[in-house]
C-alpha cells in the first residue's frame, strides 16, 4: 500500500501554485491529504503530479466578509471546529466538524479539502449547500465564485476544472435555527444518511451521488437513494424521515 | 525537520510516506503501521505538538516541522511520560502494537485541552483501533492520565 | 508449596518496553533488507494462461521476480497440516499458483526489490493472462455443485464426518416436543493490528538461516524450513519477536511468504523482508466461521433435552491446509454445558472460491455455542418457560464430573469435561446482570459455554538460575500480548522463592528453546505454564540437593525463600540461591560473579568427582507438560441491549461475564483477555463481516468498510471469576484466551431478538440485515 510514482511540487506562493496547476498535465492538489492519501496508498488514484499547497502563505485564515465567514483552503478542520468566530457567527460548521472522522484526522484535514473531495456521505458539502454558501475557485487566469448548488456533479466529482484551486469557502452567518444529525455505523464514520438544517433549508447527505436539498415537509421525496452494503434505498429514506423530524424538533 | 528534538536529514524521495521514513530511514520503529489508510491510528505521531497519522503524510511534507514520536516522549532509562505511566498502571495494552498511537493521541489531547471531560477523552481515543484490550483499560488509562494532568497544573 | 505470586494481579512486565516504543516486531528488525510484494490473483477462480515478468524484471531497483517455475518447490503442494480420516479430499495450494487460482488473493508471483515502493511498482508490471472460470461463493452454491472448485473433488465435498452418542432417532421419535431450526454463521476475520511479516537472513559462510516471523508457531516453521531447504534443524533459527496480535491466523503455516522470504534470502545472499499490508491481509490470510446448521431437537414438557440432531456444512474456502479441525471443534462443542441423552452430529466441509479457513479466536466454538443456546431459547419460547429456567433444568451438575460427551475432540481423544460448576456460573451471572433496564426496545440474552483448552501434544520449558542469581526461563510458545513474560515468571518465582521481577522469560525463539508447538487454542498457560512449573520445581529440587551438601542437612529440610535456600525453622542457616547456582557448576577458572567459590582449591573437600552422582552442571532443568486431554473451561455471559427501532443502532447497556478457567494465575491478564474477547465478539456480531459478492470479490476489504469497532462501540464488561481447579495439571489451570469471544453471538442474538421482536437465526447482524428481516416478516426462522 504505497503510492504509485508521482512528481511532488511544493510551491511557496499562490501564483507559483496556480502556474503549476495550470501548466502540469494530470496534477492534483494536496492539502490535508486525509482523503487523498488513502486513495493513493491503495493505488485507487494516481496522478503524475501532486501540488502540495501546505506551504502557501495566508490561506489558513478564517475571516468575515460579505456578511458571512470565509474559510481559507489551509484552514484545518480542527482549527475551524474551535474557531471563536465560527462558533459565534456560523456554529453549524463547528457542529458538523464534530462529526467528521476523528480529532486526529481533523488536525490535518482541511475544510476546503473536504468540500473539494465531494464525498457524497461527507458532512461539510451538505452544510455548505444547506447554508447556501459558495466557494472561490482560483486559477492562473483569475477567480470565479461557485455557488454550493452548482459545485457538486457526482460522486467525488465537482465542477472545479483542471488548473483551479478551491481557494476559500464562504459560509453565510446563521446563529439560530440550525442542526445536523446523522446515522453512521461507527462513531466518526461517513453517514448512512444525514440531514442538515439551516433555517428553512434542509440538505441531505449520504443518500445520493451529491448532497441534495430536500423539502423539510417531505424530505424523502424527489430522489432515489443509492443502496450499498450498509443500507438499502428504503432504509435510507426511513432514516432521512426520522432524522429530519428530529432535527426540526430540536 | 526536527524529530524528537534532533535535526534529521531530509527524506530521499517525494513519495516516501512519513511512517516509512520514521521507521526505516530513521530507525524509529516505535511508530507502527497497521492499515496505511488512516483508520487504525497505530502510526500516530505529533506534528508540531498535534497528533496526526504519519501514514497519510509524505515525509517531505514534514520538512521544517517538529515531530515527536513515541521514542521522543521520554529518554531511554528516564521515568515514563505521565501518559505512558497511566497506561502502565492500568495495563492498558496487550500486544502493544497500537499502544504508541493511543499514547500520542492522549498526549495530544492533554496538550490541547488540559481539563478534558469524559466525553472528550472518549472522543480522543475513539480514532484508534485496538484489537486486544476491548478498550476498557485504555479508557481507564486515558482518564487517569487526564486526572494526573489536572493535578499537576 | 507456598504460592505468593500465583493469583496476584502482577502488572505485566512487558508493558513498559512496549509503552516506550521499544518493542521489536518483525518489521522492526534493523539493517538493510530487500523488500517484497506479491502479485495476487484478482479473480476468485481462473486458469493461468501465461505469466510475463519481463517488464517487472527490467524495472530499476528490482532484484528478482519469482513465479512457480523459478522455485525448486514450485510444483509441491504446501503441507496439509492436520490429516484426518474424514478428510477424503484434502487439498492445499502451492506456494505460487501456476495453473489455476481458486480465490481472489491467491499468490501468483513474488517480487523482490530495493524497497516496497519499487516492488509494488514492479508487481503492477507483471502481466498474467487469466481465463476466468465459474465462481462458487457460499455454502448453497458449493452444495449445488454446478461447478467444482477442484475438478477431482465431487460435490465440492472435502470432508464428511458423522458421530453419534446415544440413540438419536428413537430419542427424537419419543420426544413429546420437537423443533427444527436452521442456524447460520457467516465468515469473519481476525485482523490483528500487526498484519503478517517475515524477515530472513542467510549466513552462507555459516550455512545458517535466521528467520523472524510474526507467527504463533516458530517451532513448526523451523521444522518445515529445515525439511524444505534440506538443512539440519540446528542450522535454522526461527524467532517470533514481539507479535502484534495473533488471534489464530498466525498459527496457520505455511503462508507462501514464509517459504519465499527465506528462499529469496538464500538465493540472493541478502537479507529480505516482507511485511503484509492491510489490503492483502483481507484476502491472503485465512478467515473462519462460515457454517450453516440444520438442527432438530426433541425435548419434554419441562424443556429438558432428550435428543439433538445437528447436520451442518462448513465453508472451507478454496483449500483445507488446516484439515477439519474447525468443524470437529464445532461438533464437539455443541452439547455445551448441558446434559444431552442422545446427540448426533454430521458435518460436510465444502470447497468454495473464497479464502481458506483456519482457526480464528474461538475456532468453531462461537457457532457451536450459537447452535445450542439458540436451540434452548427456542425451546423456552415454544413451551413458554423462562429461558433461564430451561437452562437450569439441563445443566450438567457439579457431581457429574468427569463428564463424557461421547464425541471426538481435536486432539484425537474423546471429549471429557474434567471439572466445573455450571449452575453456579449461571446464578452468579444472573446476580450480576441485574433486572431489566427501564424503557422500550430493550432485550436480554444469556448464554453458557464450555471451552476445551490446553490441548496437547505438549509444551516445554527450560529454567536456569544464572550466576548472580537472576533466572532465565525459556519456552517454545511465543506471546502475542498474553503477558507470558509475567505469568510464567509468577509460576517460576513461586517455585524458586523469588519474585517475578527476578525471572526473565523468553518464548518463541528456537535459539533458546527448540521444542514445542505454539500459542493457540487457549493452551499456553496450561501447557507451557505447567512446563514452567515442572522445570522450576526440578531446579528447586536440585538447589536443595546442592545446598544440602554445603549445609550438611537433609534436602527435605530445606526451603527456597527470599532468594535463599535455607533450613526450615533455622533462618540463619542458608545459602543465597546465587551461590547455589555457582556451586552447581564446578569450574576450573573463576570468571567473576562469585565463581571462585566453585574452583577446585576452594570448594569443599569431596569424596568423589566434582559433579556428584548423575548431576549435570548448572542450576537448570528442563520440564514438559503433556496433558492427557484438554481441560474444559466454562463461563456464562449475559447482556441487556437496546436496539433503536428506526436506525437499528445497537446499544449494549450492560454486559457481564462469569468465567471459570480453573485457578487464575493473574486476574489482571485474564480480565484483559476476557474484555478483549468480548469486544471481538461484539465486533463479529454487529460490526464486522466479510461481504463477498457472487464473483468472489470481497467488497469491503478496507478498514473504512470492514467496521472494526472503536472504543465508542465497546462497553465496559463486568467480569467475575469462579475457580474449579483442573484435576489434569499440577497448577489446576485452564485456558482463557478465547473464552471472551465464544458466547457473544449467542447472547446478542437473543438480546436483539427480544429487543426487536425479530427471529434471529444468523450471525452476524447489522442494521440493514435487520431491515431485511423485518421486511420479510421475520418472526419465524427460515
Amino acid at each position: 500500500m504505497k503510492p504509485a510514482p508521482f512528481q511532488y511540487h511544493a510551491p511557496t506562493s499562490l501564483p507559483e501554485a496556480l502556474d503549476l496547476l495550470g501548466g502540469l498535465e494530470d496534477a492534483k492538489v494536496l492539502a490535508g491529504g486525509q482523503s487523498l492519501v488513502p486513495l493513493l496508498n491503495f493505488r485507487l488514484a494516481r496522478f503524475a503530479h501532486l501540488v502540495d499547497i501546505n506551504r502557501l502563505p495566508g490561506l489558513d485564515r478564517i475571516y468575515e466578509r460579505d456578511g458571512g465567514i470565509a474559510v481559507g483552503c489551509l484552514v484545518r478542520q480542527g482549527q475551524a471546529e474551535h474557531s471563536p468566530l465560527l462558533r459565534s457567527a456560523c456554529p453549524l460548521l463547528p457542529l458538523a466538524l464534530g462529526h467528521v472522522a476523528h480529532p486526529v484526522i481533523r488536525n490535518r484535514g482541511t475544510v476546503c479539502g473536504s468540500l473539494a473531495h465531494a464525498d457524497p456521505a461527507a458532512e461539510l458539502p451538505a452544510v455548505l449547500l444547506a447554508l447556501g454558501g459558495h466557494v472561490v475557485a482560483r486559477s492562473a487566469g483569475g477567480s470565479r465564485l461557485i455557488e454550493a448548488g452548482d459545485l457538486y456533479r457526482g460522486v467525488l466529482e465537482t465542477c472545479l476544472e483542471a488548473g483551479e484551486l478551491l481557494e476559500e469557502a464562504w459560509f453565510p452567518r446563521l446563529t439560530a435555527g440550525f442542526g445536523l444529525l446523522e446515522e453512521s455505523r461507527r462513531h466518526g464514520d461517513y453517514a448512512l444518511a444525514g440531514v442538515v438544517r439551516a433555517g428553512a433549508r434542509l440538505a441531505l447527505f449520504g443518500v445520493a451521488a451529491t448532497p441534495i436539498l430536500a423539502d423539510p415537509a417531505d424530505p424523502s421525496r424527489g430522489f432515489d437513494p443509492s443502496p450499498d452494503l450498509e443500507a438499502s434505498a428504503e432504509f435510507r429514506r426511513r432514516l432521512v424521515r426520522s432524522l429530519t423530524a428530529r432535527v426540526l424538533a430540536a | 525537520m526536527r524529530v524528537n528534538g534532533q535535526e534529521r536529514r531530509p527524506p530521499s524521495g517525494g513519495r516516501r510516506l512519513l511512517s516509512d521514513y520514521l521507521r526505516h530511514d530513521l530507525g524509529l520503529t516505535g511508530t507502527h503501521v497497521g492499515c496505511e489508510h488512516g483508520v487504525c491510528g497505530c502510526c500516530t505521531v505529533l506534528l508540531d505538538g498535534r497528533p496526526v497519522r504519519s501514514c497519510l503524510l509524505l515525509a517531505v511534507q514534514a520538512e521544517g516541522h517538529e515531530l515527536t514520536t513515541i521514542e521522543g516522549l521520554t529518554a531511554p532509562g528516564a521515568p515514563l511520560h505521565p501518559v505512558q505511566a497511566a497506561f502502565l498502571q492500568e495495563h492498558a495494552l496487550q500486544c502493544g502494537f497500537c499502544t504508541p498511537g493511543f499514547v500520542l493521541a492522549v498526549v495530544g489531547l492533554l496538550a490541547d485541552n488540559p481539563q478534558p471531560g469524559d466525553r472528550e477523552i472518549e472522543e480522543a481515543i475513539a480514532g484508534n483501533l485496538c484489537r486486544c484490550t476491548g478498550y476498557a483499560s485504555i479508557r481507564r488509562a486515558a482518564r487517569r492520565a487526564a486526572a494526573a494532568h489536572r493535578e499537576d497544573r | 508449596m507456598s504460592s505468593p505470586w500465583f493469583g496476584r494481579r502482577v502488572p505485566p512486565r512487558e508493558d513498559e518496553r512496549l509503552l516506550r516504543g521499544q518493542g521489536r516486531f518483525t518489521d522492526d528488525i534493523p539493517g538493510p533488507a530487500y523488500e517484497c510484494c506479491f502479485v495476487r490473483s484478482p479473480h476468485a477462480h481462473a486458469r493461468i494462461l501465461s505469466i510475463d515478468t519481463s517488464a517487472a524484471r527490467a524495472l530499476a531497483g528490482v532484484v528478482a521476480v519469482y513465479t512457480a517455475a523459478d522455485l525448486p518447490f514450485g510444483a509441491q503442494d504446501l503441507p496439509l497440516l492436520i490429516p484426518h480420516p474424514s478428510l477424503g479430499h484434502g487439498r492445499t495450494q502451492r506456494c505460487l499458483a501456476s495453473e489455476v487460482v481458486r480465490y481472489a488473493g491467491e499468490a501468483v508471483a513474488f517480487v523482490v526489490a530495493e524497497d516496497r515502493y519499487l516492488a509494488e511498482d514492479a508487481a503492477e508490471l507483471v502481466r498474467v493472462d487469466y481465463e476466468e472460470l465459474p465462481v462458487l461463493i457460499g455454502l448453497e452454491a458449493a452444495e449445488r455443485a454446478t461447478h467444482l472448485v477442484h475438478p477431482d473433488v465431487p460435490g465440492n465435498r472435502a470432508a464428511e464426518l458423522l458421530q453419534e452418542a446415544g440413540d438419536v432417532e428413537p430419542a427424537l421419535a419419543a420426544a413429546p416436543h420437537r423443533r427444527r431450526l436452521q442456524l447460520r454463521f457467516e465468515r469473519g476475520a481476525a485482523h490483528p493490528l500487526e498484519a503478517r511479516a517475515v524477515h530472513a537472513v542467510w549466513d552462507a559462510a555459516a550455512a545458517r538461516l535466521t528467520v523472524h516471523d510474526s507467527t504463533q508457531s516458530p517451532t513448526s516453521i523451523r521444522g518445515g524450513l529445515a525439511v524444505l531447504f534440506g538443512l539440519p534443524e540446528s542450522s535454522v533459527d526461527v524467532i517470533a519477536p514481539d507479535v502484534g496480535g495473533g488471534f489464530g491466523p498466525k498459527i496457520m503455516l505455511f503462508h507462501p511468504d514464509e517459504l519465499l522470504v527465506p528462499f529469496a534470502a538464500m538465493r540472493l545472499g541478502h537479507p529480505v523482508r516482507w511485511t503484509e499490508d492491510r489490503a492483502e491481509h483481507f484476502t491472503a490470510v485465512n478467515h473462519e466461521r462460515g457454517q450453516r446448521h440444520q438442527v432438530e431437537v426433541g425435548f419434554d414438557d419441562a424443556g429438558r433435552l432428550l435428543g439433538l440432531d445437528v447436520d451442518f456444512t462448513h465453508d472451507a474456502g478454496a483449500y483445507t491446509p488446516y484439515g477439519v479441525i474447525l468443524p470437529i471443534i464445532t461438533a464437539a462443542s455443541i452439547p455445551g454445558a448441558y446434559r444431552l441423552p442422545a446427540y448426533r452430529v454430521r458435518f460436510r466441509a465444502l470447497y468454495t472460491n473464497a479464502t481458506p479457513t483456519s482457526p480464528y479466536r474461538g475456532a468453531g466454538r462461537p457457532h457451536a455455542c450459537f447452535v445450542i443456546e439458540r436451540t434452548l431459547d427456542a425451546i423456552a419460547a415454544q413451551l413458554g418457560i423462562d429461558r433461564v429456567e430451561v437452562r437450569r433444568r439441563n445443566l450438567i451438575s457439579p457431581g457429574q464430573f468427569p463428564y463424557e460427551v461421547g464425541v471426538g475432540w481435536q486432539d484425537g481423544n474423546r471429549v471429557v469435561y474434567d471439572s466445573g460448576d455450571y449452575p453456579r456460573l449461571l446464578e452468579r451471572a444472573l446476580e450480576m446482570i441485574g433486572p431489566r433496564p427501564p424503557g422500550a426496545h430493550i432485550g436480554g440474552g444469556l448464554s453458557l459455554y464450555v471451552e476445551g483448552t490446553g490441548v496437547g501434544p505438549y509444551e516445554g520449558a527450560h529454567v536456569q538460575v544464572l550466576v548472580g542469581g537472576r533466572v532465565v526461563a525459556h519456552t517454545g510458545v511465543p506471546s502475542q500480548g498474553q503477558a507470558h513474560a509475567t505469568v510464567f515468571a509468577q509460576v517460576v518465582a513461586d517455585q524458586l522463592g523469588l519474585t517475578p521481577a527476578d525471572v526473565d522469560v523468553v518464548g518463541g525463539d528456537t535459539r533458546r528453546f527448540q521444542w514445542g508447538v505454539g500459542t493457540f487454542a487457549s493452551r499456553s498457560a496450561v501447557t507451557a505454564g505447567n512446563a514452567m512449573h515442572v522445570a522450576a520445581g526440578l531446579v528447586a529440587e536440585k538447589a536443595r540437593r546442592i545446598a544440602a551438601r554445603e549445609l550438611e542437612v537433609d534436602p527435605a529440610d530445606l526451603e527456597l525463600v527470599g532468594g535463599e535456600v535455607r533450613v526450615k525453622g533455622a533462618p540463619g542457616r542458608s545459602l543465597p540461591l546465587a551461590a547455589v547456582a555457582v556451586l552447581a557448576n564446578p569450574v576450573r577458572y573463576a570468571f567473576g560473579g562469585g565463581t571462585e567459590a566453585a574452583t577446585q582449591f576452594v570448594a569443599r573437600e569431596r569424596p568423589g568427582p566434582p559433579l556428584v552422582g548423575d548431576e549435570h552442571p548448572g542450576l537448570e532443568a528442563t520440564g514438559y507438560h503433556s496433558p492427557v486431554g484438554s481441560t474444559w473451561a466454562a463461563g456464562c455471559h449475559a447482556a441487556w441491549v437496546r436496539v433503536d427501532p428506526v436506525s437499528h443502532r445497537l446499544d449494549i447497556l450492560r454486559y457481564v461475564v462469569v468465567h471459570d478457567c480453573g485457578r487464575v494465575i493473574n486476574p489482571l491478564v485474564v480480565e484483559g483477555q476476557i474484555q478483549g474477547g468480548v469486544a471481538q465478539g461484539i465486533a463479529g456480531a454487529y460490526y464486522e463481516r466479510l461481504a463477498y459478492d457472487a464473483e468472489g470479490q470481497l467488497r469491503n476489504a478496507s478498514f473504512m468498510d470492514f467496521l472494526m469497532p472503536y472504543a465508542t462501540e465497546i462497553p465496559e464488561v463486568l467480569i467475575d471469576h469462579l475457580e474449579t481447579p483442573s484435576p489434569l495439571n499440577p497448577l489446576g489451570v485452564k485456558g482463557a484466551g478465547e473464552a471472551g469471544v465464544i458466547p457473544v453471538g449467542a447472547v446478542l442474538a437473543a438480546a436483539i431478538e427480544e429487543a426487536t421482536g425479530l427471529a434471529v437465526s444468523e450471525m452476524p447482524l447489522w442494521p440493514q440485515r435487520l431491515e431485511e428481516l423485518a421486511a420479510a416478516g421475520g418472526h419465524e426462522p427460515a
